[in-house]
């Protein structure tokens, strides 16, 4: 499988230019890819562009040639940067994970969930926790690449050790792809295989 | 006892005052509001309470009974147009724009005329009596809700979960009933229960006028309306102790609607 952006162009006002101009990049399954660069240069957007969540102005998304599907789970799974804000806040955390449906759920204790967690609310958990949630809810059996947008940045040094290991362990396990956001090159060599900087893609 | 103890404890006594009054009315008989001319024009007393009417009705009885009716009306109306409500804010916020502007011209248009003229004339138009009354008043008062539940739903569609949800591979209707609904309750409570005073005050003022309940039913308004003939003679206790006590019920069903509002708000549920 590969995850493709072709020629894509997206801005958030029409009348100005494009925020990302003309951006072409390829995935591959079991790939480790990282996408740094510095504030405010679209590596969110481009997160939320690959996988669905906004439509790009010019150009195409493509899965395996094709364009990702509306309907149906996703097999691109972004992991956004605010927890507190990807979970309904009246759920139960039990229900947020029931949410993705046929999640394996001996993974729950590898990523360090705790039993007791599942019937508290979001607000009585902290960022940290919760982004163990949404990490979790989106290792769905139908994922089959996973877009880490800043995900670790509000936890502790040591969790976000765990976290990773988990995330790549799982990825390698499924040979699913993986794309990751950052601004910490020290995590971005660390975790991938190849590093692509924004800036230097944008507007050829 | 904390603020939120206290409130606990007053919605809870409105609420009984209100089911007992429903209650009282209903349990009344007949014989209770029947003619005795031997007990005409009394004055109010220990044993007629509101005093009695020109035909020696107790007066008392009769303002039960009347209030019975105006806590049907008001519960049943309010509790169809807030369901109304919801379907139409629902129903404007998650389709087209084409739809969305219809349904915005339409609360526009029910807002813009008076209530009242449009109570007389659909109540008129469904054969008066109770049935055209409660029609009336459920399809006028529904328009403040529904902008209300529209508005939060806008909001709650750009919410990132949702959009979480739909990549998930849920439906809309999944979303629907499990994202957008659940956060409706509280509005939905308390629009409703808000709802109540207006319902109630406008069945009276109708039946006043003579467009709403017929004369043979022991309603407020026709109380209230029968009453103007016989002020001018001094019985100022038929119009007094009708409209206090109607005041009252309208004033508890506000102070409930208010003290939901707190204790279902998140911001004062710490309190």
């Amino acid at each position: 499988m590969q995850l493709e952006a072709n020629k894509i162009c997206f801005g958030y006002n029409r009348k100005e230019s494009y925020l990302l101009n003309n951006i072409s990049l390829t995935f591959k399954e079991g790939e480790k890819v990282a996408i740094v660069g510095p504030s405010g240069y679209g590596k969110s957007t481009l997160a939320k562009l690959l996988s669905g969540y906004l439509a790009p102005v010019k150009g195409r998304v493509l899965l395996d040639g094709k364009p990702l599907n509306p309907k149906g789970v996703c097999p691109v799974q972004l992991i956004y940067q605010h927890p507190e804000k990807a979970i309904n806040p009246r759920f139960r955390m039990r229900q947020v994970l029931e949410e993705a449906k046929g999640l394996d759920l001996t993974i729950l204790k590898k990523i360090g969930i705790e039993e007791e967690w599942l019937t508290r609310f979001p607000r009585e958990l902290s960022g940290g926790e919760l982004q163990r949630f949404c990490v979790a809810r989106a290792l769905l059996p139908e994922a089959r690449f996973l877009i880490a947008d800043e995900m670790s940045t509000m936890l502790d040094v040591i969790t976000q050790a765990g976290l990773w290991n988990v995330v790549l362990e799982e990825v390698k396990r499924r040979n699913m792809g993986l794309i990751v956001i950052t601004h910490n090159m020290h995590l971005a060599t660390q975790v991938c295989d190849r590093i692509i900087d924004i800036s230097a893609i944008n507007g050829f | 006892m904390n603020r939120r103890q206290k409130l606990l404890i007053l919605t809870i006594l409105i609420t009984l005052i209100i089911v007992c009054t429903y209650l009282a009315g209903i349990c009344i008989s007949e014989e209770a509001i029947a003619v005795d001319f031997t007990n005409a024009k009394l004055k109010p007393s220990l044993h007629h309470l509101f005093g009695t009417d020109w035909l020696g009705r107790d007066l008392f009885a009769r303002t039960m009974k009347g209030l019975s009716i105006s806590i049907t009306v008001g519960v049943v109306a309010s509790a169809i147009s807030a369901i109304i409500a919801v379907l139409i804010g629902i129903a404007s916020a998650a389709s087209s724009k084409v739809i969305d502007s219809i349904i915005n011209w339409v609360i526009d248009l029910v807002m813009g005329v008076p209530h009242l003229i449009l109570i007389i004339l659909i109540s008129f138009a469904c054969g008066r009596g109770l049935k055209g009354l409660l029609i009336g008043i459920a399809v006028t008062h529904w328009t403040s809700l529904a902008r209300l539940i529209r508005a939060e739903v806008l909001g709650l569609r750009t919410e990132h979960y949702i959009a979480v949800s739909r990549k998930l591979g849920k439906s809309n209707g999944f979303i629907l009933i499990h994202h957008i609904l659940p956060h409706m309750i509280p509005q939905f409570i308390v629009g409703l229960v808000l709802m109540f005073p207006h319902a109630i005050l406008h069945e009276a003022s109708v039946s006043f006028l003579g467009y709403g309940l017929s004369p043979e039913q022991p309603a407020i308004g026709i109380i209230l309306s029968e009453s103007m003939k016989y002020l001018s003679s001094g019985m100022w206790w038929l119009a007094f102790f009708p409209g206090l006590t109607l005041v009252s019920i309208v004033f508890l069903f506000d102070r409930l609607g208010d003290n939901l509002k707190s204790l279902i708000d998140p911001y004062s549920a710490q309190e």
